[in-house]
C-alpha cells in the first residue's frame, strides 16, 4: 500500500529526519497561505501515486505566494500516469550542493532486506547502478540481530563517501532502516536526501510502501495519517463494483469470495481459486471472450458467500452470462458452491440453465454439485475436461448468442 | 525414494484444535500419515482423531521422533510457532497460514537457515509423496487424493495449492505419476523456492522429470533458470506460466500476494524467455505437460 508523498514526510519527521518547511493545499488558497507562511521561493509538487510527476509538468517552482496560488490551478488537474491529484504539497525551495539516494526493500532471492545507497541521488537509481557501480552499495540487513549504525556506515563508505558526510549521513540512514523494520514495510526510499549548501542535510523526496498483510497491524498508523479503510492504493482506484466485492468476501470469515476486479466484457466469472483465477481468466482470453470481471472463491465459502457474488456479477447490465470454474479443488466443497451460485442466478431473476454457460469445478463432493446442476439443467463436466476445454465451451455460447 | 517426505515421516500439527486443522488431521491420517501430536496452548488432554494435544511442541519432541510440523496458527501467532518448532529440533514446517506480513516470514526463514530446518510456505498446501505420506491440505479428503495423485517419475512444484492438484491429476490422467509434489505458497517470500529444491529432486533417483507451475511476481523463475543453466541438470522441466493477463497491468494485484507486476523481470513474459532460453519447456496449457514431459524424457533416452 503506497503512501502520498506527504504522508512518507509526515512519518519521517515523526521519526527525526530532517525535512523542509512544507504544506499540503487542497485550494489555491492554502497554496498562497503555505507559501506566505514559508518565505521566500517555494515549490509545488502534485500528490499522486506515481513516478514521473516533473515529467507530466506536475511540479513548478514559484517565487511568490501568488504565483503559487497561480501554480496550484496550472498542476492539479494534470493527471501523471492515469493519477489525478487530490492536493499539492507546497514546500521550501533549497540551494542544493549534492544529492544522495537511500533506499531499502526486499530481495526476494536471499529473502532478506537490502539497504541501497548511492552517491548520486536524483535520478534513476537502475542507471546509476548499471553506469557507475562503485558508486552503488546494496547491502543485506538480518532481520533477527539489531541494526546497528555499523551497517550504514559501512553501505554509505563503500560509495567513497568520506569525512562529515559520512557522519551526518549515517543517523539518516539508520533511521530510515528502523522506519522500515518498524511498520512492516516494502519500500522506504529517499530520492533525493541533499546536503545544501549550508552543509544541512534535507529529505527532498520520499516512498513509502505498506505491506498490504500488514495494514491492519499498523492501522493507529494508518488512521493518523487519514487513510480511509476504503483506499486500496492500488494502481487505480476501486470501481463500486470492487467496493461491493469486498463487502461480499467481509460479510462472513468462512473462505474466499473476492479480489473481484472489474473489467469492460461481457462474460462474468465466478472463478477460482489464487492460481486457478489467473489460469483461467488466460484462457478466457484466449479463445477471444471478453470477461467482465476478475474474481476468486476458495478455501470452502459459505452458500451465502458464493450466492451474493454471482448476484453482484449478475449485477452489470453487460453481463449475459457467466462461467463458473476452478481448478481440482482440495478443500472447498463442490456442492456448496453449486448450490450458491444457482441461488445467486435465481435470485437474480435468472435461469440457471440459460445463464451458466459452464460449470467446472471437479473435487470433493462433486457428485452432490452435479446431481444440484443436472436439476436446473445447467452444464457441467468433470476433471476429464481441462480448464482450458471448459473456458472454450463458455466463450463458444457467448459467440453463439451474438 | 521422493523428496523431504516418506512412509516413515513423523510430525506434529500446530494449531489441531482449529477448524482448518482438525480437518486436515483427520484427511492426512487417512492417507496414511503418522502425525505423533498436536499444539493449542491451554487445550492439554484432549485428542483430535486419536492424536494427543499439548501445551508446547517440547512436550512431545521430549518423548518422541518428531521430523516435522504443520503450522496452521492464525498469522498473528504463526511466527512464535515456527519458532516453537524450530527451537525444538524440528526440521521441516510447513506453513498453512497466510497474510504472514513479510518481515516475519524472513524472521522465520533466517532462523531456519542458523539451525539446519527447512520451511515450505507460507500460504501453502504442503507436500504429498503419493501412495506413502501426505503433509499439509494438498489434495484435500483421502480419496479426493487418491484420485489425483499418484506414484512416479514427476516431480512438482507449485506456487499455487490448488494448481499443484490440477497438474497431478492431469499428469494421473495421462499414464504419469509423481515422486513428490511441492506447493511451495504464493507469497513474495518463502521458505524454499524452486532453485532450492531443484538439488533434492536432481538426487531422487526416482525422479525423471519436473512439472511446475508459475506466475508473474518476484525473481523466482529468474533464479530457477540461473541453477538449470549453471547445474547441467539430469532432469527436463516443463513450466506453466499463469497470468498473463498481468503483463498489461502493472501495479495492480491479483491471486496471491507474490503476484504483482511491479518491473519488467516481474512479467510472464520475461520469466518465459529466460525459462525457455535455459533449456525449460514452456507449456501454453496445463493439458500439454504429459506430452512435453513425455517428449524430453524420449529426448533424453
Amino acid at each position: 500500500m503506497r503512501f502520498y508523498e506527504y504522508e512518507s514526510k509526515e512519518l519521517f519527521e515523526r521519526h527525526g529526519l530532517p525535512l523542509g518547511k512544507r504544506g499540503l493545499a487542497h485550494t489555491r488558497e492554502e497554496a498562497r497561505e503555505h507559501a506566505e507562511q514559508i518565505g521566500g521561493p517555494v515549490v509545488l509538487k502534485s500528490q499522486v501515486l506515481s513516478g514521473g510527476r516533473m515529467k507530466a509538468g506536475a511540479v513548478k517552482f514559484a517565487d511568490t505566494p501568488d504565483e503559487a496560488a497561480q501554480l496550484f490551478d496550472e498542476i492539479l488537474p494534470i493527471v501523471v500516469n492515469g493519477q489525478t491529484a487530490k492536493s499539492i504539497l507546497v514546500e521550501e525551495k533549497s540551494p542544493i550542493a549534492q544529492e544522495y539516494y537511500v533506499a531499502i526493500t526486499w530481495d526476494g532471492r536471499r529473502k532478506l532486506p537490502v539497504l541501497i545507497f548511492s552517491d548520486m541521488g536524483g535520478i534513476d537509481i537502475e542507471e546509476v547502478a548499471e553506469k557507475h557501480p562503485d558508486h552503488v552499495s546494496q547491502t543485506h540487513i538480518s532481520t533477527i540481530l539489531p541494526f546497528t549504525p555499523r551497517l550504514a556506515k559501512e553501505a554509505i563508505g563503500a560509495t567513497g563517501v568520506t569525512g562529515s558526510a559520512l557522519n551526518r549521513l549515517t543517523p539518516i540512514v539508520t533511521t530510515l532502516v528502523e522506519i522500515f523494520l518498524a511498520y512492516d514495510l516494502t519500500l522506504a526510499e529517499i530520492n533525493p536526501l541533499v546536503r545544501l549548501e549550508d552543509g544541512r542535510f534535507l529529505v527532498l523526496d520520499g516512498h513509502i510502501d505498506l505491506e498490504a498483510e500488514a495494514r491492519d497491524k499498523h492501522s493507529a498508523l494508518v488512521e493518523e495519517l487519514g487513510i480511509g479503510a476504503d483506499e486500496t492504493r492500488q494502481a487505480r482506484p476501486p470501481t463500486p463494483f470492487e467496493t461491493a466485492g469486498a463487502k461480499v468476501d467481509a460479510s462472513d470469515h468462512r473462505g474466499v469470495a473476492g479480489n473481484v476486479v472489474e473489467f469492460d466484457g461481457d462474460l462474468g466469472l465466478v472463478i477460482g481459486a489464487g492460481g486457478g483465477s489467473l489460469t483461467l481468466f488466460d484462457a478466457v482470453r484466449k479463445h477471444g471472450g471478453r470477461p467482465a470481471n476478475y474474481c476468486e472463491i476458495g478455501g470452502n465459502p459459505s452458500v451465502k458467500k458464493a450466492c451474493e457474488l454471482t448476484k453482484l456479477v449478475l449485477s452489470k447490465p453487460e453481463v449475459a452470462k457467466i462461467a463458473v470454474m476452478m481448478n481440482v479443488v482440495s478443500n472447498t466443497r463442490v456442492d456448496i458452491v453449486a448450490r450458491g451460485v444457482i441461488k445467486g442466478v435465481v435470485e437474480s431473476g435468472r435461469d440457471p440453465a440459460e445463464t451458466i454457460t459452464i460449470f467446472r469445478i471437479p473435487g470433493s463432493w462433486e457428485e452432490e454439485g452435479f446431481k444440484i446442476l443436472e436439476r436446473y439443467g445447467v452444464e457441467y463436466c468433470d476433471r476429464s475436461v481441462s480448464m482450458y476445454e471448459a473456458a472454450g465451451r463458455a466463450v463458444a455460447k457467448m459467440q453463439a448468442e451474438s | 525414494m521422493a523428496i523431504l517426505i516418506d512412509k516413515n515421516t513423523t510430525f506434529i500439527v500446530q494449531g489441531i484444535t482449529g477448524r482448518e486443522a482438525v480437518s486436515l488431521t483427520r484427511e492426512n491420517l487417512a492417507y496414511g500419515s503418522k502425525i505423533v501430536g498436536g499444539v493449542t496452548p491451554g487445550r492439554a488432554g484432549r485428542e483430535v482423531y486419536g492424536v494427543p494435544v499439548y501445551d508446547c511442541v517440547r512436550d512431545i519432541t521430549a518423548r518422541t521422533k518428531v521430523d516435522g510440523a504443520v503450522v496452521c496458527v492464525p498469522p498473528k501467532f504463526t511466527r512464535d510457532a515456527v519458532f516453537e518448532a524450530i527451537e525444538n529440533g524440528i526440521k521441516i514446517i510447513v506453513i498453512v497460514t497466510e497474510r504472514i506480513p513479510r518481515l516475519e516470514v524472513a524472521q522465520m526463514v533466517e532462523l531456519a537457515r542458523l539451525r539446519g530446518a527447512r520451511i515450505i510456505g507460507p500460504n501453502c498446501l504442503g507436500i504429498i509423496t503419493p501412495g506413502e505420506v501426505k503433509m499439509g491440505g494438498v489434495g484435500g479428503p483421502a480419496e479426493d487424493t487418491r484420485k489425483a495423485y499418484t506414484k512416479g517419475p514427476v516431480g512438482i512444484m507449485s506456487r499455487s495449492g490448488g494448481m499443484t492438484t490440477e497438474i497431478a491429476n492431469t499428469l494421473t490422467a495421462a499414464g504419469l505419476g509423481q515422486s513428490t509434489a511441492v506447493s511451495i505458497g504464493g507469497d513474495a517470500i518463502i521458505g524454499t523456492a524452486y532453485a532450492e529444491l531443484m538439488p533434492l529432486f536432481e538426487a531422487d533417483p526416482e525422479t525423471k522429470a519436473i512439472a511446475i507451475y508459475s506466475e508473474p511476481g518476484g525473481r523466482m523463475e529468474a533464479e530457477l533458470a540461473e541453477w538449470v543453466a549453471e547445474n547441467d541438470s539430469r532432469l527436463p522441466i516443463v513450466a506453466f506460466m499463469a497470468g498473463r493477463f498481468m503483463d498489461e497491468m502493472p501495479g495492480m494485484r491479483f491471486g496471491h500476494a507474490g503476484t504483482i507486476v511491479e518491473g519488467k523481470a516481474d512479467t510472464t513474459a520475461d520469466k518465459i524467455e529466460r525459462m525457455k532460453r535455459s533449456g525449460i519447456s514452456v507449456a501454453e496449457r496445463i493439458e500439454e505437460i504429459p506430452e512435453l514431459i513425455q517428449q524430453r524424457l524420449a529426448e533424453s533416452r
